[in-house]
């Protein structure tokens, strides 16, 4: 339970900070940043790693397997996409009127 | 199972991506900086990976390989040959994928667990493990389910709009109870020897309520639900981290999971309604003979394209209000070029952005940036709105209940009170249109009947067109 509560205390505190660096992000980015955000999340491939590394056949390893596709996805898909985006967006000094 | 090789080096490689990521996130903030903050947040992505390859005890590489490999071909080709104006329903599917991904690693866990049951006595599974583990099982199900439903929806490859049913509210009611009951269940066993059939029904419930979740909500919706599926995703992620006892993956959950809320929050209050109110208003499901005797009743003029090229020349300021039609018709490059004609003849153009035009937040903003628009050329709607009626011509594009004056002055309107785009205060309105149909909502819009508005019907791409053409002969 002392564990938790640790881990707790980063859960919260990374919220406002979550919080506080998005209340600052222009209209303009909401998709890239939501984009960005969907990437992100796909930190998860590393609990999936974590699982797949200590697998146990046959279903951990059905399981894991697909999670780590599903998270590789989700981490290459959403920052080549993000990227995509971005590089639309171009100040005006470089767009000819 | 957090592997303990290496494991202050592999907490400090942690520490360095959440902070890349908070990093990242913060240069996103600024158009000028936001591809630097993207590389920062994949540079701290990659950090954390191969850290964790190289810093745990990995056995089945096999499976890590497949997986990797698989994930990076389908990812990859996913996101650079999708088109932009299916951006959102991409978003959608990798969104999906990743909560998919938190249920399943959950479920591996809740296994891993089990079997450790079988060689030891006692408690292997303690009650804040245990919950920890089936609430990042319910979530994340709910998020890949509901983000397959948004796909479905935005690709219209099912209606978009709501989907409703008697006893709708009650069904998911006791789905939901059901759920909730299986995970009470579960948590209470603590891991002793038990048949693995609650938590399949666990997963199974999960999935089902996202489906219900997402199927009543109509097309107009969407922007908000993305957003919120989202910060789902993050949540899910972050409570797999609480099982698994690993930092990067809550505090970078956790900054999902905030930031997502706060974007949804900002959206649901730009159209004026409770996030309540979106998730089970099922909005747009007006009665259909409410529609169908207004249609009657429309009194409507229809342009030429050589009127309203004519008008669109000899214009001061025209102010063109995009939507989602635009991107449907791909027409953001031809809006460019028209815009581009005009401004060669000294007419000033803006571009009016609602907060919730189109199908994500920001739709708007990617497609006509896609275009080579300058973005100091859009405005928000508070910083547009007072400038109508000193615009010439406002030219909507696609977009319909976003400038609907109903929203103002009929108070039985299903969006009275949503904040508009003031269009019908501009000298003249032209609407370029493909057919009277309701807009995603299904509501009529009275700008339609004006007498300073003309329709002019067809295809928004091949109709932006034929104006660039008559505005140079003009």
């Amino acid at each position: 339970m002392q564990h938790l509560l640790a881990e707790l205390t980063v859960f919260v505190l990374a919220l406002f900070v979550g919080f506080e660096v998005i209340s600052k992000v222009p209209t303009t980015l909401h998709t890239p940043l939501m984009s960005a955000t969907n990437a992100i999340h796909g930190i998860v491939l590393v609990g999936a790693l974590l699982v797949a590394g200590a697998a146990f056949p046959p279903l951990g390893a059905v399981f894991s397997i697909v999670a780590v596709t599903l998270a590789t996805i989700n981490v290459v898909g959403g920052f080549a996409v993000t990227e995509r985006m971005l590089q639309m967006f171009k100040p005006r000094s470089t767009v000819k009127k | 199972m957090t592997g303990t090789v290496g494991s202050v080096w592999l907490d400090l490689a942690y520490l360095i991506t959440g902070v890349l990521f908070i990093l990242g996130l913060r240069f996103l903030s600024s158009p000028a900086t936001a591809r630097l903050g993207n590389r920062i947040a994949a540079a701290g992505m990659l950090i954390g990976l191969l850290s964790t390859l190289v810093g745990t005890g990995i056995v089945s590489w096999w499976i890590v390989v497949v997986g990797i490999v698989l994930g990076t071909v389908i990812g990859l080709i996913s996101a650079l040959r999708v088109k932009m104006t299916a951006m959102p329903q991409m978003v959608a599917l990798f969104n999906g994928a990743g909560g998919g991904a938190a249920a399943l690693v959950s479920t591996a866990e809740f296994l891993f667990r089990l079997q450790g049951a079988t060689f030891s006595r006692g408690v292997v599974l303690p009650y804040d493990q245990g919950l920890t583990i089936v609430l990042s099982a319910i979530i994340g199900s709910i998020s890949f389910a509901g983000s397959i439903i948004a796909f479905l929806k935005l690709q219209e490859v099912m209606t978009g709009r709501p989907v409703t049913y008697a006893g709708q509210q009650i069904i998911n009611g006791l789905i939901a109870l059901t759920t909730v009951a299986l995970a009470a269940f579960i948590v209470a066993l603590r891991g002793a020897p038990e048949p693995l059939w609650p938590f399949f029904a666990l997963l199974a419930g999960a999935l089902v309520l996202g489906v219900l979740f997402v199927l009543p909500i109509g097309g107009a919706d969407m922007p908000v639900i993305i957003s919120l599926l989202n910060s789902f995703t993050g949540l899910a992620v972050a409570l797999t981290g609480l099982a698994l006892g690993n930092n990067v993956l809550i505090i970078s959950g956790a900054l999902v999971g905030a930031s997502g809320t706060l974007l949804t929050i900002l959206m649901s209050r730009a159209m004026n309604r409770s996030l309540f109110n979106v998730l089970f208003g099922a909005f747009g499901a007006v009665s259909s003979e409410g529609a169908a005797a207004a249609g009657a009743a429309q009194n409507i003029r229809t342009a030429t394209v050589d009127d309203v090229a004519t008008m669109l020349a000899y214009a001061h300021q025209v102010v063109v209000v995009p939507g989602y039609g635009m991107a449907v018709a791909q027409a953001q490059h031809s809006v460019k070029k028209l815009a581009d004609e005009l401004e060669k003849r000294g007419v000033s153009v803006k571009y009016a952005i609602h907060p919730v035009a189109g199908r994500m937040p920001g739709h708007m903003n990617v497609l006509l940036a896609e275009a080579n628009v300058p973005y100091p050329a859009l405005y928000d709607m508070d910083d547009i709105n007072p400038e109508f009626p000193q615009t010439d011509v406002a030219l909507v594009i696609g977009a319909n209940d976003v400038t609907n004056p109903a929203a103002r002055s009929v108070a039985s309107s299903p969006i009275y009170g949503m904040p508009i785009l003031d269009v019908d205060k501009a000298g003249n309105v032209v609407v370029l249109k493909r057919s009277m149909r309701s807009g995603f909502a299904g509501i009529d819009n009275p700008l339609y009947e004006m007498p300073n508005t003309m329709m002019l019907f067809g295809d928004a791409k091949a109709s932006v067109d034929d104006l660039v053409t008559a505005v140079k002969a003009a």
